[in-house]
This record gives structure tokens, sequence and C-alpha cells, in this order.
């Protein structure tokens, strides 16, 4: 029984808003499954001893003072962008499917 | 046939939710060093971290997470003793790194309350708001959409983003389900919004400014049969940008869901945007499916874990509560409760006190912010504090009142040019050549021609009958353009006719 269904990889590529033929949407299935097979190996390892960590340290409180650093010029922010329009980042349309 | 709202409310019991986002007034954003300053030109305060750039690791800012705390506990809140940032995960382009930094299951301050007063029809009620959670995150890009016949995002062609406000920190503020309100339920949600906000500028966190966005609402309503005991379902209605709009959007909404329920049909649960100029809400994504947005705690971060002794000193240091100091002002000036309320529902109180504080007196500074000033401001639409007249320009109308430079109907003249833009009061009393009439032989030589004109009334007045001055004293004033001084007309008035 595969853990992810087909329905659900195209509901997953939908909210993506990545367009998948129906053949990509069968084996994506079966390519998330052994990730996830691989994950369920890692899980298996971890007892119930084993808190759940986000993090790889034992640490906390990590901060920085509210203090002002130089940010990036626009030019600076804007060079790796495809395209770009009166210094602001221009991006195809939003939600177009729904207009 | 729409419901009457009283029809609504007799049919139907409403059930509110409310989560307010507000800025913090930090210097930086939450995570980088970027600068948070309102209105800079485009993209000028970011950088990686806040682009979303590969390799970059965000750093919380640790003002921000002292500010949530003291909001926390200002609002009766338990503080979590661990918590952790999470990833809102959804494909969006407000935020460059396809994710949001937020809190999901470990918020950092959880079940607090809030108690508001609404003036009901048995006299003033206090209601207490129960708050979920309030939780840290950052706030989003601002999106320009660009093409299309109302520059909306349907039918954009395609969309520009500016990212100064990405990463900004965000403070969001839920309640629990709020119940048993009845018909009052627009005045609490207005009430509730109203006193968090007085909380968070006490608390100096914030600037609080709904029209810029810095505090922003939004508001779910559901409405089930009264005495069913259930809960309906809920629409949640977003961009209401003013105090009065929470007032007038949770109306809307119930008057809009009754509608749908008397018809038979169903409420549909989803995001609605509020419409200023109309007041009535329109219909948000229309997509069935919803978003999910696969929350995963945030590996860059590491968990808040605020100690005891932090807490503590964070609790003692918190400003006197808005509801004590209104106590004690409301004391201080000796105000009835009736007239106390009427301020704090005009959003009065900061301003007479400041008013008070530079030498007016609290029953005459009262009165004009709630007089002519309120009058004004209803008639423009706009929040007592917008109105275009400071408590300095006030306290010097007071003044010149006082010192019998102006009388009460040259004052209300001067409120309105100042209003109008025209300048301080002493420069729209000079341009205008505002002054009492107080040369005696003017006076009464008006006066003398008031009698002349009506010698039956002053025949009157002579014989005893003290009321039919006003007649006469009319006629001065109309004589001096509103100038005179009216107490002064009157003596020299009946002084002539004794």
């Amino acid at each position: 029984m595969p853990r992810i269904s087909r329905d659900e990889v195209a509901r997953i590529a939908a909210l993506a808003r990545i367009t998948l033929r129906d053949e990509e949407l069968s084996g994506l299935a079966g390519q998330i499954d052994g990730i996830l097979d691989a994950v369920a190996v890692v899980q298996e390892a971890a007892g119930a001893d084993v808190p759940a960590m986000s993090h790889p340290l034992e640490i906390t409180n990590v901060t920085r003072p509210d203090v002002i650093v130089p940010s990036l010029t626009p030019e600076a922010s804007l060079s790796g962008a495809p395209a770009s329009e009166e210094s602001r980042f221009r991006v195809p349309q939003i939600l177009g499917e729904e207009a | 046939m729409a419901l009457t709202y009283e029809e609504v409310v007799a049919k139907y019991e409403p059930s509110l939710g409310l989560e307010v986002h507000v800025e913090l007034n930090t210097q930086t954003k939450m995570f980088c060093g970027c600068a948070t300053e309102f209105g800079a030109a485009p993209n000028t305060q970011t950088c990686p971290v806040c682009l979303g750039m590969p390799g970059a690791l965000p750093v919380v800012n640790e003002k921000a997470i002292e500010s949530t705390i003291r909001i926390g506990l200002a609002l009766n809140c338990a503080i979590t003793p661990k918590s952790r940032f999470a990833r809102k995960n959804y494909f969006y382009p407000d935020m460059p790194k396809n994710f949001q930094i937020s809190q999901y299951d470990e918020p950092i301050c959880t079940n607090g309350y809030l108690d508001v007063e609404v003036e009901t029809d048995e006299g003033i009620k206090t209601f207490r708001i129960e708050i979920e959670r309030v939780h840290m995150e950052e706030d989003t890009g601002k999106s320009l959409h660009v093409g299309g016949a109302t520059g909306r995002i349907h039918g954009a062609e395609y969309s520009l983003l500016d990212y100064n406000r990405a990463g900004i920190p965000l403070v969001e503020i839920v309640t629990k389900v709020v119940s048993g309100t009845g018909k009052y339920a627009p005045e609490v949600a207005k009430a509730y919004v109203k006193e968090l906000r007085d909380i968070l500028r006490s608390l100096g966190v914030s600037d609080v400014k709904m029209e810029q966005g810095s505090l922003r609402c939004d508001a779910n309503v559901s409405l089930a049969p009264t005495g069913s005991g259930k809960l309906g379902t809920r629409s949640e209605t977003k961009n209401v940008n003013s105090l009065r709009s929470v007032e007038r959007a949770v109306r809307g909404e119930m008057i809009r869901h009754a509608g749908l329920l008397d018809k038979g049909e169903r409420v549909i649960q989803e995001t609605r945007h509020f419409q200023e100029d109309t007041g009535a809400t329109r219909s948000g994504r229309s997509k069935e499916q919803a978003e999910d947005y696969r929350y995963f705690p945030e590996p860059d971060l590491t968990p808040v874990a605020p100690d005891a002794e932090w807490i503590e000193r964070l609790r003692s240091d918190l400003p006197e509560k808005p509801s004590v100091r209104r106590a004690r002002l409301q004391d201080q000036w000796q105000v009835p409760d009736k007239e106390m309320a009427a301020m704090v529902n005009a959003g009065a109180v900061d301003l007479v006190e400041e008013t008070v504080a530079l030498g007016a007196d609290p029953t005459k500074a009262r009165g004009w912010w709630l007089g002519e000033i309120s009058r004004l401001a209803n008639e423009a639409e706009i929040e007592l504090n917008a109105v275009g007249i400071s408590p300095k320009q006030v306290a010097r109308i007071v003044e010149l009142i006082s010192v019998g430079e102006l009388t009460d109907k040259l004052a209300r003249q001067v409120v309105a040019s100042v209003i109008a833009g025209e300048g301080d009061p002493d420069s729209v009393i000079a341009t205008k050549g505002i002054k009492v009439v107080s040369d005696e032989s003017s006076l009464i030589a008006a006066i003398e021609k008031a009698i002349a004109a009506q010698p039956d009334i002053a025949e009157k007045v002579r014989s005893g009958h003290l009321p039919a001055a006003g007649a006469l004293i009319g006629a001065v004033m109309k004589e001096t353009k509103g100038q005179a001084d009216a107490a002064r007309v009157r003596e020299l008035l009946l002084g002539l006719l004794s």
C-alpha cells in the first residue's frame, strides 16, 4: 500500500502551481513513497525515549540585539531576479487560474 | 428581503473569533538586521535573510521576543517555558522563500483574557474576551497588481513585489470563541480591538496605526439559531482597517449570514474582504480546496526558552493598565460613568488627558473633544485623533475663552478653521480678524439700536419680564456678527432698561 496516493500528489502539485502530466503523477507517487520509506527507517531507530527535536544542537535562545545592519541596495537585491520593474520584483500573475 | 439587524438578533445568536495582527515597532526585522521604517523606497530594506536567499540564516530579534512576552503578560497569558518557530509553507510571492516563519503548536503565550466594557440597555456591562494564544511571526511583502481593470488581484497581468515589509516582526493575538454577546457582538468586537490597541500603545510595542496596517483585524463571525447551543459555519473577514469597520464588518456579516440561513441556504466557510466604501464584504479566494500549510518546526532557529527571572522582571515593569488609568482619570476629573464611557468610546481619553496636562480645565477640555470636535470628526467619518486638531491647539482655545478673548461661538469657528488646516488658533484668529467685541461704546450703540427696533419687547423687559431680553440680545449678537460676549451684552442691556 503506497503512503502517498496519486490524488495526493495531484493536490500538492496544484497547491504548488506545478502542472504535471498523468504519467508524471504516477511516477512521482512512487518516488515520494521511496523517500518516506527511507525516513521511516530513521523513525524506527529513534525510540519513544528520544524527544523530537527541530535543531541538531541542544541550545536555546540564540538571539540578536535590535540593531540595524545595512541592507542590500535595491540594485543588488534585484540583481538575481528574472524580471523587475520600478525597483520591485516582477512576478507572473497571481491566482491566474481564478481570474 | 434582507432582514433588519433587530430581526437577525431576535432569531440568531452570534459567535465571534477575532485575530489581530500587530506589527512590532522594533528597529529591525524579526530575523535580520534590516530596518523597518514605514514608507521607505521599494526594496531598500532587504537582505539575503528576508529575501530567502539560499544559505542565509535567520536569527531572532531579542527585543521582538521581549515585546511579545510583555503583550502576553498584559493579556494575562501564561508564558510557554519553551516554544518553537515553525514554517508555514505556501506558494505565493508575498514571501520570497515559499514559507513564512510563524509559530504553530507551541505559541509563546497562551490562555489569557481581556475584559472590555460596552454600553448596553442595562448600563455598562463587562465582557470577558478569552485569549487562545499570542504568537510571533513575520510580516509578508507588499504586492502591487498591474493590469486588469481594477488594479485588484483578479484580472491582473502581473504583480510587483516590494519586500521591505517581509520579515517585520508580527504578533498574532487570537481569541477563543466569543459567545453570549447577543446583539452587542459588533460593539464587543470593536471594544475588544480598541482596548487591545490601548494596551499595545501603553506597552509602547507598536505604532498601532490601523490605517497604516500596523494593527489589522480579521473577524470570524458565525450565527446559530437562538437557543440551539450550536456553532454555525463561520466566515472570516479580512482587511478591516479601522475600529468603525470592525463594528460594521461584524454587523454586516451577521445580516448576510442570517439572510442565507433564512432562505435555507448554507454559509460557506471562506475568507471575505471588507469593502471600506460600502461596508459590505466580498468573497475572497473561491477555492473549495482548503490551503494546506504543511507546518513543520523551523530547523534554522533554536527554541525560545525565556527564564522565569526575565519574565518576572518584564511583568514588574508593565505599565499601568488602560482600564486602571481610566478609573484614575475619571476620579481625578470627577466625570460621571456615562460621560467617561462616552469619552472612551470616542477615543478621547488620551486627547483630554493631554489637553488637561497643557493647563485646560478637565470639564472644558472634555466638552470640546466630545462636543464640537467629535461632531466634526463624525461628519468627516474619521477618528477623533486624526481629525486635525491637537490637544495643544484645544488647550489654547480653552485658554482664550477663559480670558475672554473668544466666546464659545467664536471658538467653534476657530476649531473648524484649525481642522480645515488653516493654522494654529492664534493665526486663524489673526487672519480672520476674529475677536470678541468688547468695546463698550459700540456694544451700547448696538443695544440701543436693538431697543429702538423692538420697543414693545424693551418695554416688557423694563416691566420685569426678563426672558424677553433674549430677543434683544439675539439682535445685538446678529449686529456684532457673533463677536460680542453674550453675557456682557445681557449685563449692559439690563442696565440700560432698569
